[in-house]
């Protein structure tokens, strides 16, 4: 956790803008999971070329920071760069969208979908406690082993279970508070 | 229900943002400093017509006689920059 860690993204995109290393390095940690999953998990591109777009895309987003119109739109804008750059190789793979290729784009488009809902999950797993957010991660996106959590955390292992399923729990308490909440300012 | 109803759809979720790479995060994070090596690289190559050739018969080993050590998306912006002049 740093100082920016829990600042907004119009304000990170600001100190970024204003030349601060250390906003920049939050915002590449706070997007890096997201352009990665959109290459691999959305385009289901090679780690070669995942790697060009995800270098390609934060040059970009360096680059064009002052081009962003509104700066709470980081995410969308983040979104559609990773996007084209996909597209971009895709097609000089060779592989543009031909119309025998449609149950793959209704494949990619739903892994994509999903890509986004899983944001959504992870803002919300911010409002959680550390140790909520940190036990989460290790299992579900690090793979880690309930052995290796409870070596690492110096927890028993035979807590692990249990302590997931809490947390799982108020991640999911959290989402639905969320979800209320704008459905309440809604209407 | 919500879209996030059970606990089993939550795992599935929280398992699609993994981590990038940490060399790939590292690189990204590091972005500014390598801009400004190349902003340097290159406004030397127009001001300095030796270093400008030296960097065109091989560019690493110049570089490297120089005490760069840019990466390799650098040095190809630098190949394509003394081309394209």
């Amino acid at each position: 956790m740093t100082r920016y860690s829990s600042l907004p993204d119009a304000e990170l995109v600001r100190a970024c803008r204003a030349g601060d290393a250390e906003a920049w390095n939050e915002l590449v940690e706070r997007y890096s999971r997201y352009v990665y999953a959109i290459a691999v998990r959305g385009f289901r591109l090679s780690d070669d070329d995942a790697e060009d777009v995800f270098q390609d895309v934060f040059t970009r987003i360096y680059l064009r920071l002052d081009t962003l119109r509104d700066d709470s739109a980081l995410r969308p804008w983040i979104a559609q760069l990773t996007r084209r750059r996909c597209l971009d190789a895709l097609s000089s793979k060779g592989r543009e969208a031909p119309a025998d290729d449609e149950a793959l784009i209704a494949e990619e488009s739903a892994d994509l979908a999903d890509v986004e809902e899983a944001y959504a999950v992870r803002e919300a797993l911010s409002g959680l406690s550390e140790n909520c957010q940190d036990i989460l991660d290790r299992f579900f996106a690090q793979d880690q082993s309930y052995r290796t959590i409870a070596e690492e955390l110096e927890i028993p292992s035979g807590t692990i279970a249990s302590r997931i399923a809490r947390c799982l729990g108020r991640l999911k308490q959290e989402l639905e508070g969320r979800n209320e909440g704008a459905e309440g300012s809604r209407g | 229900m919500t879209r996030f109803s059970t606990e089993e759809r939550l795992g599935v979720l929280l398992r699609l943002l993994r981590p990038a790479p940490v060399g790939w995060v590292r690189a990204a994070q590091e972005l500014p400093a390598a801009r400004r090596t190349f902003d340097e690289i290159v406004v030397r190559a127009e001001a300095d017509l030796a270093f400008r050739a030296a960097l065109l018969a091989d560019l690493e080993q110049a570089l490297t006689a120089e005490g760069y050590e840019p990466d390799r998306r650098v040095l190809d912006e630098i190949r394509v920059r003394l081309t394209d002049n």
